[in-house]
């Protein structure tokens, strides 16, 4: 049998939109059918009248009163739900909290908010990105696109549009930059130092800043170009821009160049123009070992060395003495020999390959360098290292780096998996990545005595970092995972584990 | 000189359409019957709120406005009768926004209504709207009863009169200024015309006192009895100022917003006559106990002439009180609501200042390029009027036009110049 109870505050007044707010939510109650708090006037009698919400209680009641009406089950229900009518009315609830900032949504606006402005990020969908990309360089903005699926076209366009202007136009698909200290997109909090960066590969640009900062230097600027920047149809547009810059740039002393291997006449440009600069460069075509470069430059094909040369010449090592193999072997178990890569960072992947290359250890990648096959056109006994980054693995999810949930997946199978003796991982930190990724991996191992594989990973990241390189790195190895100091040596320690396997 | 760029002249005309928006000099003059008032309002039409629409395709309290309104006008002596009227093609229907009115929720207005009538004195042009006949069962919400039609009569014949004798015995009561202290009283004029409603009063009472002795008791009580009294004034001197920045070769400023119960209309500074429409929204908000979504009508009212000059939900950081009807109904969220109407404007109203945001002005200008380039859309505050005929208000929230009306604009806007 539903219960009407009506209660009248005399002479109470409460601005009517709060009433409603507070009807609504005893309206929300268990067992309530409709309640209403309103001013006793004529109209809102009526009102509540014909919702079946009044009785003769409310005879008396008139403008000046607060009418306080509830429809329930049973008489229980509406006894509780006038209470909570009246706790709500003696302590209105504080809604919505602090301040919430607002954001502009345009950048005509936000360009009136920050006058002094001179870059604008873009992250939107990529067909609408070279829209935004075209309002910010008219406006004067350098960019940075983060933004992919960008037509190369528009790539060509809009880096020809902004070195009409003199701007920089980073990307599309640019995932990392540092200017002037600032860290935009994935980027890790690097102290402000001599060295400048100019790079077509994200991870390449964290991997090498993060080494130059854990080893006691820091970066001017590190500018990302998009991966497509280098390709024949870009021409290397942004390179040189970016060379051009920190050339002038009194505050970089030396440039490190990133890339894959370009095509042979944007390499030609790029390396004319390294060769008229007076200062010294470090170049990296991940996996060209030989190329002829101009006198003040020195090339590598690896990530490690590139920076041991921008910080000349130093060695990063292992702190302490380095694990021993023999040892770390031991705790594979038997019959296991097969080295299994789970990369979050496209050019961390790449990078290994370039190791198991030039240790003639079989090795083929879903993105193979030159010289490497894929999975399947590769022999049997070639160890697998995967980008997981890669579009393939992408496709209606986030980026392994923010999300880690497809790597555990994998990582839980390569465990099982009989012939996985070794798991090669790199633990990307920064702006953007996810907040605590070694925690992520940690929480999909086995108990150490149970683990039948042995898990080889490097972190790239600095102390600065949000989460932390030596946090991170510690409770890795509380967790049994041998923390290498680079991608480079954990990739080396790979190989030398898997030979003592074998031997 | 080289040619200026069609940019250029865009950004030329809508710097004089602002400049129209802001240089308004609005005055109420006078309340007095239509046929007076807009002398080409002719016997049978039925002026309605909103872009054109036939009687077929009117909402529920669009149809009963319209059967009592030909009850009032004598044309027909019942309402089966009114309606049979109205289906027969014998009626005329056009917006108000023809005739240089606006009427709230279903606008109705006819020939022996008293309307408001507001002068810009800056640019020579009068508006027009009916006087507010107060809440619940009325024709503006589709009511159509002997109570609707009596009240109309008397506001028509009595308080009417005897308000227009007041607003000449003073020489018209400017309004600018009474809407810039509103706005620091916590009336944003769409919803909430509480302080302004006052102010009017205050402004009335002594010419009234002198004017109409007799009646002067009930006027007083109906207009004071009435938080929305002011808002058929607003309506009206918005309409006077909309219609100064009309007409502006090369302008994409919104000069009309309108909802007639099943579509919404605009119309655009450069582009002449042409309405461009849409399926008219529901809004989004707080109902009254006892009723839900399934109760209200879709959008309705050319009360929305607000927001085209800056009130309304763009002025919503003026009061926060009404914010509360939507989302977590902070002050913030009425800033923010405020905030980003900037980005689709031309910029702001420096007399109508908000007490919240460092006496921002209000932004105004409605720029149908920045709608369309942004993805934002101008926020309306709005009663929901129940979509059964003459049972009145059953909550209030915040609406959007649809998107298809600025794009079909844009569109025409650049077929007329070229540029598609």
């Amino acid at each position: 049998m539903p219960a009407v109870v009506n209660r009248i505050r005399r002479t109470f007044y409460m601005d009517s939109v709060a009433l409603m707010r507070i009807s609504r939510a005893v309206s929300s109650l268990a067992g309530v059918e409709t309640a209403a708090l309103m001013i006793g006037s004529t109209t809102n009698k009526k009102l509540m009248r014909d919702a079946g919400l009044l009785n003769a209680d409310s005879d008396s009641a008139g403008a000046n009163d607060l009418i306080i009406a509830v429809r329930a089950g049973d008489e229980a229900a509406a006894g509780e739900a006038i209470k909570e009518a009246e706790k709500l009315l003696d302590a209105p609830a504080v809604s919505g909290g602090g301040a919430n900032e607002w954001n502009p949504k345009t950048l005509a606006t936000a360009l009136q908010q920050l006058p002094g402005a001179n870059l604008a990020l873009i992250s939107v969908p990529g067909e609408f990105a070279a829209a935004e990309a075209r309002r910010a360089l008219n406006s004067g903005l350098h960019v940075m696109m983060f933004s992919d699926n960008v037509p190369v076209e528009d790539e060509v366009a809009l880096k020809r549009e902004a070195k009409q202007r003199g701007l920089l136009m980073m990307g599309p698909d640019c995932g990392t930059a540092i200017i002037g200290g600032a860290p935009l997109a994935f980027a890790n909090v690097v102290p402000r130092g001599k060295i400048g960066i100019v790079a077509a590969s994200g991870t390449g640009l964290q991997e090498i800043s993060t080494l130059v900062a854990r080893n006691g230097q820091g970066i001017s600027h590190a500018i990302g170009v998009g991966g497509r920047d280098l390709k024949e149809a870009v021409g290397g547009i942004t390179t040189l821009m970016g060379i051009d810059a920190l050339d002038r740039d009194p505050g970089t002393e030396q440039i490190v160049l990133i890339s894959k291997p370009p095509e042979p006449s944007i390499a030609k440009a790029v390396l004319e123009r390294v060769g008229k600069s007076k200062k010294k460069f470090a170049i990296c075509f991940i996996g060209v070992e030989d190329m002829q470069v101009p006198a003040n430059a020195s090339l590598s094909a690896d990530l490690r060395t590139t920076a041991e040369s921008a910080l000349g010449g130093k060695k990063i090592a292992w702190a302490g003495a380095a694990p021993s193999a023999a040892d770390l072997a031991g705790r594979v178990e038997r019959g296991r020999n097969k080295i299994q890569g789970l990369f979050s960072g496209g050019t961390m992947c790449a990078e290994a390959q370039v190791f198991f290359k030039r240790a003639n250890v079989p090795v083929a990648s879903n993105v193979p360098i030159p010289g490497v096959k894929k999975p399947a056109a590769a022999s049997a006994d070639a160890h697998v290292l995967l980008d997981l980054g890669d579009d393939e693995y992408t496709v209606g999810r986030p980026h392994p780096m923010i999300d880690p949930t497809l790597r555990n997946q994998m990582l839980g199978e390569a465990l099982k998996d009989g012939k996985t003796a070794v798991i090669l991982i790199d633990v990307v930190l920064g702006y953007g990545a996810n907040a605590d990724p070694a925690g992520e991996l940690i929480a999909q191992l086995p108990a150490a005595k149970d683990r039948k594989a042995l898990l080889i990973a490097s972190v790239c990241g600095t102390e600065e970092d949000p989460q932390g390189y030596s946090r991170q790195a510690q409770a890795l190895k509380d967790a049994g995972v041998v923390v290498a100091p680079s991608n480079a040596h954990a990739a080396e320690f790979a190989i030398a584990v898997q030979r003592q396997l074998s031997a | 000189m080289a040619e200026p760029s069609l940019s250029e002249k865009i950004t030329a005309a809508n710097a004089e359409a602002h400049r129209r928006l802001l240089g308004g000099e609005p005055v109420l003059v006078d309340v007095k019957l239509a046929r007076e008032a807009i002398p080409k309002l002719a016997d049978r039409t039925v002026l309605h709120a909103g872009p054109p629409i036939g009687w077929s395709r009117m909402c529920g309290p669009m149809r009963g406005a319209v059967a009592g309104a030909i009850v009032f006008e004598g044309w027909a002596r019942n309402l089966a009768e009114a309606e049979k009227l109205a289906a027969s093609g014998e009626i005329r229907f056009e917006p108000n926004h023809h005739y240089n009115g606006v009427g709230p929720m279903t606008g109705i207005t006819t020939r022996n209504m008293a309307v408001l009538v507001v002068e810009n004195r800056a640019f020579g042009n009068r508006a027009f709207c009916t006087v507010n006949e107060g809440m619940g069962n009325v024709m503006r919400f589709g009511g159509n009863d002997q109570e609707v039609v009596d009240r109309l009569k008397w506001i028509a014949g009595t308080a009417g009169p005897a308000l227009g004798a007041a607003v000449r015995n003073r020489k018209g009561i400017p309004l600018k200024n009474i809407i810039a202290r509103g706005l620091s009283m916590g009336d944003e004029m769409h919803m909430r015309n509480t302080a302004c409603s006052s102010l009017i009063v205050r402004e009335l009472a002594a010419d009234l006192a002198e004017t109409a002795p007799k009646e002067l008791p009930r006027i007083l009580r109906f207009i004071s009895g009435n938080d929305m009294f002011f808002l058929n004034v607003v309506m009206a001197m918005a309409k006077s100022i909309a219609m100064a920045a009309h007409g502006i070769e090369h302008s994409t400023v919104v000069t009309t917003m309108c909802r007639n119960g099943t579509d919404f209309g605009i119309r655009v500074s450069s582009t002449g006559d042409t309405w461009f429409t849409g399926p008219a929204q529901m809004a989004r908000g707080l109902l009254f106990a006892g009723f839900t979504e399934a109760d209200g009508n879709v959008d309705i009212g050319d009360s929305c002439i607000t927001e085209t000059v800056g009130l309304g939900g763009f002025a919503m950081a003026a009061a926060p009180a009404v914010v509360g009807f939507v989302g977590a109904g902070t002050l913030n969220d009425a800033i923010n609501y405020t905030k980003s109407m900037t980005e689709i404007t031309v910029g702001p109203n420096p007399e109508w200042t908000l007490p919240t945001v460092s006496m921002m002005g209000v932004p105004t200008g409605i720029d149908i390029r920045k709608v369309v380039s942004s993805g934002l859309l101008p926020v309306i505050n709005t009663a929901i009027a129940n979509k059964l005929p003459g049972r009145g208000q059953i909550g209030a929230g915040v609406v959007t036009p649809p998107m298809v009306c600025f794009e079909q604009a844009l569109m025409k806007f650049g077929e007329m110049n070229g540029a598609l």
